[in-house]
């Protein structure tokens, strides 16, 4: 005869509020097979977890069901208090009577009281059907897969990797460094980006336990945490690393300009090319849609110059295959394209840019020397105009969301600006100055005070052309007057995007993203770095927008969930996975082809006992299966159980109310 | 079909049989059977979110929408529900690759067959809740609880009743 204790939590006034606990616990008892019932403030206290191990030494209780929390939520708490009163964790049952009962039946205690009633009356019937059930345990791969070379992905390979676990770091374009390669100098410090990034990249590319794959992209993914097989696809780059010397012969002689995408299209490249100066690795790479030999057989030149011989036309997409327990995404984030901005003339005025192209402009290492000039006629502008929440805050035209870096580049751009054009002047119109940060409020300070720049509160309606100034007509809402400010140059903030890629890649590796492409955490505040699924992680931009003391946090953060993750040689798996009955198996081998993960395989097994004609059942393996019970559910035999989520259970459920 | 609630003498009337009425205050019972990694979460979402939804839904979590077996569907209108909700992750999402694929083949097939034995369709109901969508859970468990007060008590399809 089971016997059931049921544990009913008030959780403060978040469930005693609007359930009415005590008659709650009342109903409970006149289950027949509980046992004990108590109501307690917190369950999930020390004194709460402490009534449960008492109550079930001294009532030998079979099971266990608290009726508190979503199970998401304290499922392994209360499992950790059953193991510590000698019991199998797996006899607990949660009834979630806060999150599907009062917190969103608030205004009907009536019906909320009843239908928690109800979700613990199932409960009880669920667990008197639980079994105990054993963790498995299962080898680890100790090698870990970081998808993106920008500073989070950086940054987390080499934590990773100092901790002496071996780390495969895939990037998409020809050199790592990212985003922040592109950049001048980042606030709040104006440390200048680069000084900082490249040491890192170095770092990267000699770090012994660092394997580099530039130019390459993931294109599959399989198996489960600790125990994951990925598939590279390593683009053809038509240029033997192992032989080149990066001299960059080839990338002068190159006759093919191309738009150079490192500096936003303001100045050309060469077909073959390394994407900026210090590039790692500092080897070029030919971009097939423009080389004059690859589209149109004639040219080769970079291969007549080159004195190694490392050009090879006739290079090929390699896949690669690699073995590895744990996954960081880290890719990044593109930006909006401001074109929907039809009363600012983006796409007809030539002096209107991006702020990043503005970044591009002042680099020293950038297509202008550092000298930003208007794309129109070269010269250097004296009235600046800064418009922040360029798709940012938007429903109409972008995004809703803050894309939580503009007010500070911004105020960055402000100060740079002043250094290199010393008599000029910056203009900015912002809707908020969102600047929370350490040092933020002070670095906004300082735009606003010592490079005197005008911060003017309000949106800007429209920019039209008189002679050849711009003239933005917006709002100054502290004045309450529509004011003109004649500009030499606009810029755009224009808001941070998840890659376009995302959805496809998420959906490749089996973790869930948002409606605007980011990818999802477990929990926004308590698994932040974490994904719902096991062994895969999240740094930088590809989670949402961020900036760089958070993204280089959130890395680091990672490398220390996937060194927690291989600690040890083995990991412990949840016991909720499918077994098969022999005996029922028929063979039909429906569950081998609804498997998702190819856990399932054929087993000859004697016909009866001691007999030599064989017949063929299926089996599962055991490390392998998820515990997803698709198998379950086709089989026809009903061989299979689902541990966990067993038929008796759900339907002890289904008709315990 | 027809879903306008019938009434009669202050009593509810069901779809399918007229013989089987309810009080005028009569609450359907409504078994909600939810993806842990998706609908679930969405699910527990709309409670973080305080959303408030009807309070007929009994709520039961399964691993993946494609542990749905048909008899769920079938012993929770036999037995204890007046209409069933399976929700499962957003195709493409799903957290065991192509689990909501087979659960949504298989709901359709049940579904039909319910049909035809003489369930009005609109007992059961399918929907894609992501992890995300907690104001979208609440839509969804309005609707249904609207559609199937429409349809009144159920007929039990059980030997007793015969």
């Amino acid at each position: 005869m089971a016997r059931v204790g049921v544990f009913v939590c008030f959780c403060g006034a978040n469930i005693a509020g609007v359930v009415d606990v005590p008659a709650v616990v009342q109903e409970a008892k006149k289950i027949k097979e509980v046992k004990i019932a108590i109501e307690y403030k917190y369950v999930c206290s020390d004194p709460g977890q402490q009534m449960i191990r008492d109550a079930i030494v001294q009532n030998r209780l079979t099971s266990v069901v608290v009726a508190a929390c979503s199970p998401r939520m304290h499922e392994k708490t209360f499992r950790k208090a059953l193991s510590d009163a000698g019991m199998n964790p797996y006899l607990l049952e949660i009834a979630n009577i806060r999150e599907h009962s009062s917190w969103v039946h608030q205004k009907d205690k009536k019906a909320a009281t009843e239908k928690a009633s109800d979700l613990i009356r199932m409960a009880v019937a669920k667990s008197i059907a639980n079994e105990q059930l054993h963790e498995i345990s299962v080898p680890v791969t100790k090698r870990a897969l970081v998808i993106g070379g920008g500073i989070a992905g950086i940054q987390a390979a080499l934590d990773i990797a100092d901790a002496r676990i071996p780390v495969t770091l895939v990037e998409k374009s020809p050199s790592i460094g990212g985003r922040m390669a592109q950049l001048d100098e980042t606030f709040p410090t104006l440390d200048c980006s680069q000084c900082i990034l490249t040491p890192k990249m170095v770092d990267v590319a000699s770090h012994p336990y660092i394997e580099l794959i530039p130019y390459s992209e993931v294109i599959e993914l399989q198996g489960y945490v600790g125990n994951y097989k990925v598939k590279i696809k390593k683009k053809a780059s038509y240029v033997d690393f192992s032989t080149c010397t990066g001299c960059g012969t080839c990338t002068q002689k190159c006759p093919v300009k191309v738009p150079n995408e490192f500096n936003m299209n303001i100045d050309k490249r060469k077909a073959i090319y390394t994407p900026f100066p210090q590039a790692v690795p500092n080897k070029p790479v030919i971009d097939a849609e423009h080389c004059t030999m690859l589209l149109k057989g004639k040219c080769g030149i970079c291969a007549k110059f080159c004195e190694k011989g490392s050009i090879n036309f006739k290079m090929v997409d390699e896949v690669i295959e690699r073995e590895i327990g744990a996954v960081v995404i880290a890719t990044g984030y593109d930006l909006w394209d401001p074109k929907p901005y039809e009363e600012y003339g983006v796409g007809r005025y030539k002096d209107i840019i991006t702020s990043l192209e503005f970044e591009r402009m002042v680099s020293a290492s950038g297509p202008t020397n550092g000298v930003p000039v208007r794309p129109s006629d070269g010269k250097v502008p004296k009235n600046v105009v800064f418009i922040k929440c360029i798709g940012s805050r938007d429903e109409a035209k972008g995004i809703e969301y803050c894309s939580k870096i503009c007010c500070m580049y911004t105020a960055k751009h402000a100060i740079l600006l002043h250094h290199k054009v010393p008599d000029s002047h910056a203009y900015i119109f912002y809707m908020d100055i969102r600047a929370a940060g350490k040092g933020y409020e002070e670095f906004v300070k300082r735009a606003q005070v010592e490079t005197a720049a005008t911060y003017l509160r309000g949106r800007v309606s429209k920019i039209y052309k008189k002679g050849d100034k711009l003239m933005v007509r917006g709002e100054d809402a502290q004045i309450g007057q529509v004011v003109e400010v004649e500009a030499d140059l606009v810029v755009l903030a224009t808001a941070v995007i998840a890659p376009k890629d995302n959805p496809a890649l998420a959906r490749l590796l089996g973790v869930s993203y948002d409606k605007y492409g980011y990818m999802s955490e477990a929990h926004p505040k308590l698994r932040p770095v974490e994904t719902a699924k096991a062994g895969i992680f999240l740094a930088g931009c590809t989670q949402a927008p961020k900036d760089i003391p958070d993204t280089v946090a959130q890395a680091s953060a990672c490398a220390a969930k996937v060194c927690g993750l291989f600690a040890g040689d083995t990991m412990k798996k949840d016991p909720m996975i499918s077994t098969i009955n022999n005996e029922f198996c028929s063979g039909c081998q429906n569950c081998i082809t609804v498997c998702p993960y190819q856990a399932i395989v054929t087993e000859e097994i004697p016909l009866g006992y001691g007999s030599k004609e064989m017949r063929t059942v299926a089996k599962i393996n055991e490390g392998v299966c998820q515990g997803c019970g698709s198998c379950v559910a086709i089989c026809r035999s009903m061989a299979i159980t689902l541990a966990g989520f067993t038929d008796t259970q759900i339907i002890n459920e289904i008709v315990a109310i | 079909m027809e879903t306008e609630v019938k009434e009669a003498q202050g009593k509810i009337i069901s779809a399918e049989n007229p013989d089987i009425t309810a009080p005028a205050d009569w609450q359907p019972v409504i078994m909600g059977i939810l993806c842990n990694w998706c609908s679930y979460a969405g699910s527990d979402l709309t409670g973080t979110s305080r959303i408030q939804y009807p309070p007929n839904i009994r709520i039961i979590r399964v691993p993946c929408s494609s542990r749905v077996d048909p008899w769920f569907i079938i012993k929770s209108l036999q037995t204890t529900a007046d209409g069933v909700l399976i929700s499962g992750c957003h195709p493409g999402d799903c957290h065991y690759i192509s689990g909501n694929y087979y659960a949504r083949r298989r709901f359709l097939v049940t579904k039909k067959l319910l049909n035809f034995v003489g369930y009005h369709e609109n007992r059961i109901q399918f929907s894609w809740v992501s992890a995300a969508e907690g104001p979208k859970f609440a839509k969804v468990v309005a609707k249904v609880t609207e559609d199937i007060k429409k349809l009144g008590p159920l007929h039990r399809y059980k030997k007793e009743n015969f």
